[in-house]
């Protein structure tokens, strides 16, 4: 009796176990992305601009201490105010006044410095045309199932970012690079931060999909600094950078905090400006988008002794239009390279759809990437076409 | 058609120039100087702001703690300076090199062409000190100057030890990312000049100086120091430099930034500012801080040590100690704090300072006006001249010349000479004559032409009327560019005909000569500084400052004296000519 009682507990243990760990294995790939890059860009020179570097390096240290290693993110500094001349503590950047924290530490990696830092860099960066002899750490090696990360700081106006006091990017040609990164398929989801003064400006023009932007101020607004140093004799930081430093501070791995508690960063008490956001081209719900999803690099581990049967990871967001039912057309990836064919014709010589093959013998955690192209039907190759059922 | 190309129009507008000349000259000659004396009216001026980028809004906190130790080295400094009775040269090498300097000296020697009515110079010999602090991670592109004059006496002991001190305290920063000099000239300004002279390899006033053993980089600002008082209670900022040159209003504006901040009492042209500005003594104060620096400027001479700097595009200005009788007294830490915080913003400098204006007047430290405000003013005095110019006979001249003549002669005729009637065909001639003829009548101040007239006849040697009307014309040409003194004097001379109208325009010719504006201008001039002299002191200072216009354009090329002695007094001299005329 008693052994039949414990063997029905273990069962109903074991069943109700195996349905949580269907349900966490398919939180994993929520997000669909499998890596994480950060593109972090100060675009000002000048003793006097200290503070954009500041800025630049308090969100590189947050983004490293998530998780997202030195060769995926590309760092891009327009001076050196570390070992500029006048800086009274060489080979420190400071973010709190009275010295308190060092952003600068002893392993950072700029990948472009100085005078490096231009448009033309930008863009290649971000849409990958480098030439050949580019080292990687100048690459962004990131595919289509990367969460990037952009951060831009510096002098801004109304459609445009000034970076170096000699040129300008408008939000056009950003618009266009991201566009373009969409159509190479250079990244999964991306969001854009940027710190300037009429910084919404920036984000106005978007239109490619899966595009997430938050701004410091509204057009007509400046974007204020927030404290000086009265040792260093500069200005530390930008105050949208420092509530965002502080906000990120709280953030660790394993934190379940969403881009909601992210737009409520610096209100209008605390930045003076306005800060703005723009969600629209966001296909999911923004809520359910972790902020360790951009920018952290967080590899989720489960134990189980379980088979997992993985279906599709990806959940579909309710487009809540308010006047309109649009039926919005959602898309995803074309098939590169047809793994299922390749995989069906030497295993079995025909296709199986929809089952899951056991490559290599162990099924415990499949990567949604083979799994995908294992429920792509053959023909379907070359065009566009609706999410695999 | 325009207003000038429609003949009615025009007729119409130099009948009433014609008309109204004299009016219309007074009305621009008191619009002039009302307009010059508002412009120390506080809502007509701007308040001071930092233009330059680099320099912005952040101040550092100044740690500055050697005040007393500063003026121990002062002493120290006073009691060398009796013993070896000039510039301690051995002592002030060993202690600039103790506090980490590059030393290096530079002698200097000039025979003045005649001996110094206030210093009793003839032949001068020299040595100036200077040590050179290197930015200790910067290249050794750009340099800034900390100066204090070495001189006789118990004057400036304190601003020699401070600048040591100061030295001492730059020494230990690493900071600083221009060279910094201190330089301890003797002999003031000529012991300057020498050095900068040999800075910049230039030789201009041919004194002779040994070559500078140790350099910096260009120099982006320099301050010069003077300081003879253990505490002080104010500090005076002095900008005007040789030949009426300003630094960058930037320079003055960092100076009253820091006095803000630290909270000591700043001076302008030794006058304190005033708040009341709606009150006629608050704004009468205005206009004698505004006049001093105007008159300060027109004597061209350099009013510091900073003056010669400022001909090499060096932006700099002279900081002196005043101790009066005032309770709150600053000391010397706090002048020392001051100075190290100017020093630390112009560390910051990546150009030079270009962003502020080079040409202003300031009516307080805090309100300027800029030249586009205040040459307004000089310009309606100058409406003046093209207006007596322009005066009846010339323009219906010109008016009958237009019409009637052939394009050469109507070159000649705007040449601008009053007086000459335009050469050319003789048919064209007589109708001039005819108009001419009609002239002297009417003609103010150009009574001359009356006096041409008969000279030239049209039958007459072609030969002689050209070399005649040459002469008469280059004398005339003179008379057009004198000052709005000539407005009034030829519209008085004009109708010298009878004895006693003589007598007084000679005497006004008198009263408005250069020597004696110049002497009623010294005395104008103590007393706008609330320092009265009487008669005979005033005229000793008058004599010497003659003889020091005359210095300062040997010693340093100042150009006040060439220009009084080969323009004003010459135009002058021809007044008599025209008072004269038979």
């Amino acid at each position: 009796m008693k052994i039949l009682g414990l063997l029905s507990l273990l069962a109903t243990h074991l069943s109700a176990n195996s349905v949580n760990i269907e349900e966490n294995a398919g939180q994993f790939f929520s997000s669909g992305h499998t890596n994480n890059w950060a593109v972090l860009v100060c675009t000002s020179r000048f003793w006097f601009n200290y503070r954009h570097v500041a800025n630049t390096l308090s969100v590189y240290r947050s983004v490293k201490r998530l998780g997202i290693p030195d060769s995926h993110i590309v760092l891009m500094l327009a001076d050196d105010m570390a070992c500029n001349h006048r800086n009274p503590k060489p080979a420190t950047v400071f973010s709190h006044k009275n010295m308190e924290l060092n952003v600068y530490g002893d392993d950072v990696e700029v990948d472009y410095r100085g005078y490096e830092v231009t448009v033309e860099n930008f863009l290649r960066v971000l849409t990958g045309r480098l030439p050949p002899s580019t080292p990687r750490s100048k690459r962004l090696l990131s595919d289509d199932r990367s969460n990037i990360l952009i951060y831009l700081t510096g002098h801004g106006g109304n459609g445009f970012l000034k970076f170096q006091d000699s040129e300008e990017i408008s939000n056009v040609e950003l618009a266009d690079a991201f566009q373009q990164m969409w159509q190479k398929r250079r990244y999964n989801e991306l969001l854009f931060i940027i710190d300037t003064c009429q910084g919404a400006s920036m984000y106005e023009r978007f239109y490619s999909p899966n595009l997430m932007a938050l701004a410091s101020s509204q057009v007509g607004e400046d974007s204020l600094s927030h404290q000086p140093d009265l040792a260093i004799g500069v200005h530390l930081m930008d105050r949208y950078t420092f509530y965002l430093l502080e906000f990120l501070e709280d953030i660790h791995p394993a934190s379940k905090s969403n881009m909601n508690d992210l737009f409520k960063v610096c209100p209008k008490s605390q930045c003076v400006s306005t800060p703005g956001h723009r969600t629209d081209l966001f296909l999911r719900d923004p809520g359910s988008a972790l902020i360790t999803d951009f920018f952290g690099s967080v590899r989720k581990v489960e134990i189980t002794m379980e088979t997992v049967n993985l279906t599709d990871p990806i959940e579909q967001v309710e487009q809540n239009f308010v006047n309109e039912d649009l039926q919005k057309e959602s898309y995803s990836y074309v098939d590169q390279l047809p793994v299922s064919e390749i995989i069906h014709q030497t295993l079995a010589g025909e296709d199986a759809p929809g089952s899951i093959v056991a490559v290599g013998g162990n099924g415990l955690v499949m990567p949604p990437v083979f799994h995908f192209y294992f429920t792509v039907t053959r023909h379907d190759v070359a065009t566009r076409q609706e999410e695999p059922d | 058609m325009g207003l000038l190309s429609d003949p009615n129009r025009r007729r119409a507008l130099i009948g009433l120039l014609t008309r109204l000349n004299a009016p219309i000259c007074v009305v621009c000659y008191m619009a002039g100087v009302a307009w010059f004396m508002g412009l120390a009216f506080e809502p007509f001026t701007l308040r001071t702001y930092m233009s330059e980028n680099a320099m912005g809004s952040t101040m550092v906190e100044e740690r500055f703690p050697a005040g007393e130790r500063a003026l121990a080295t002062g002493r120290e400094f006073a009691a060398h300076k009796k013993k070896t009775g000039g510039m301690p040269v051995d002592w002030l090498v060993k202690t600039m090199q103790s506090r980490g300097l590059e030393v290096f000296t530079q002698r200097f020697s000039r025979r003045l062409p005649f001996p110094d009515e206030d210093k009793e110079r003839y032949m001068v010999k020299g040595t100036n000190v200077y040590g050179i602090l290197r930015a200790p991670r910067a290249p050794r592109t750009e340099a800034l100057v900390l100066s204090a004059p070495c001189t006789a006496g118990d004057h400036n002991n304190q601003a020699v030890g401070l600048l040591l001190g100061l030295a001492q305290y730059f020494r230990n920063q690493v900071y600083w990312a221009k060279d910094i000099i201190f330089l301890v000239n003797e002999h003031d300004l000529i012991g300057m000049q020498a050095w900068l002279e040999g800075y910049h390899h230039t030789n201009t006033t041919g004194m002779d100086w040994s070559p500078l053993q140790g350099r910096g980089g260009s120099i982006q600002a320099a301050l010069s120091l003077e300081l003879s008082s253990d505490v002080v209670t104010s500090l005076d900022l002095v900008l005007e430099g040789l030949n009426g040159q300003l630094p960058n209003l930037d320079l003055a504006n960092l100076f009253y930034a820091f006095c803000q901040k630290i909270g000591v009492l700043c001076t302008t042209q030794g006058k304190l500012q005033r708040n009341d500005w709606d009150s006629v003594s608050g704004y009468s104060h205005a206009v004698q801080t505004m006049m001093l620096m105007a008159m300060k400027q027109a004597s061209g001479r350099p009013w510091g040590d900073h003056g010669l700097f400022l001909r090499y595009h060096i932006e700099a200005a002279t900081i002196k100690g005043i101790n009066s009788f005032r309770q709150y007294k600053t000391d010397a830490t706090t002048v020392g704090r001051l100075l190290e915080g100017m020093y630390r913003k112009l560390n910051n400098l990546l150009e030079r300072l270009h962003q502020s204006y080079f040409f202003y007047l300031m009516s307080s430290l805090s309100h300027f006006v800029s030249i586009g405000y205040y040459m307004p003013a000089f310009g309606l005095l100058g409406v003046i001249l093209l207006l007596r110019v322009s005066s009846t006979g010339y323009l219906t001249q010109f008016d009958v010349v237009q019409r009637s003549l052939h394009a050469k002669s109507i070159v000649l005729a705007l040449d601008g000479d009053a007086g000459l009637r335009p050469v050319g065909h003789g048919a064209g001639l007589e109708g001039a004559e005819a108009g001419g003829r009609a002239l002297p009548g009417r003609a103010a101040g150009l009574h001359r032409a009356h006096q041409l007239l008969p000279g030239l006849h049209p039958g007459s040697h072609a030969g002689a009327r050209g070399r005649l009307r040459h002469a008469q014309r280059a004398k005339v040409t003179r008379l057009q560019r004198l000052g709005d003194r000539c407005g009034s004097v030829r519209s008085l001379t004009s109708r010298s005909s009878s004895p006693p109208r003589r007598v007084l325009s000679a005497f006004v010719l008198v009263v408005l000569s250069p020597a004696c504006t110049l002497l009623f201008s010294v005395f104008f001039f103590q007393e706008l500084q609330e320092m009265p002299v009487s008669f005979l002191d005033g005229w000793m200072l008058y004599l010497s400052v003659i003889s020091q216009g005359i210095l300062d354009h040997a010693l340093y090329g100042s150009l006040v004296y060439p220009l009084v002695a080969l323009l004003v007094y010459p135009c002058w001299l021809l007044f008599w000519n025209i008072l004269f005329w038979k």
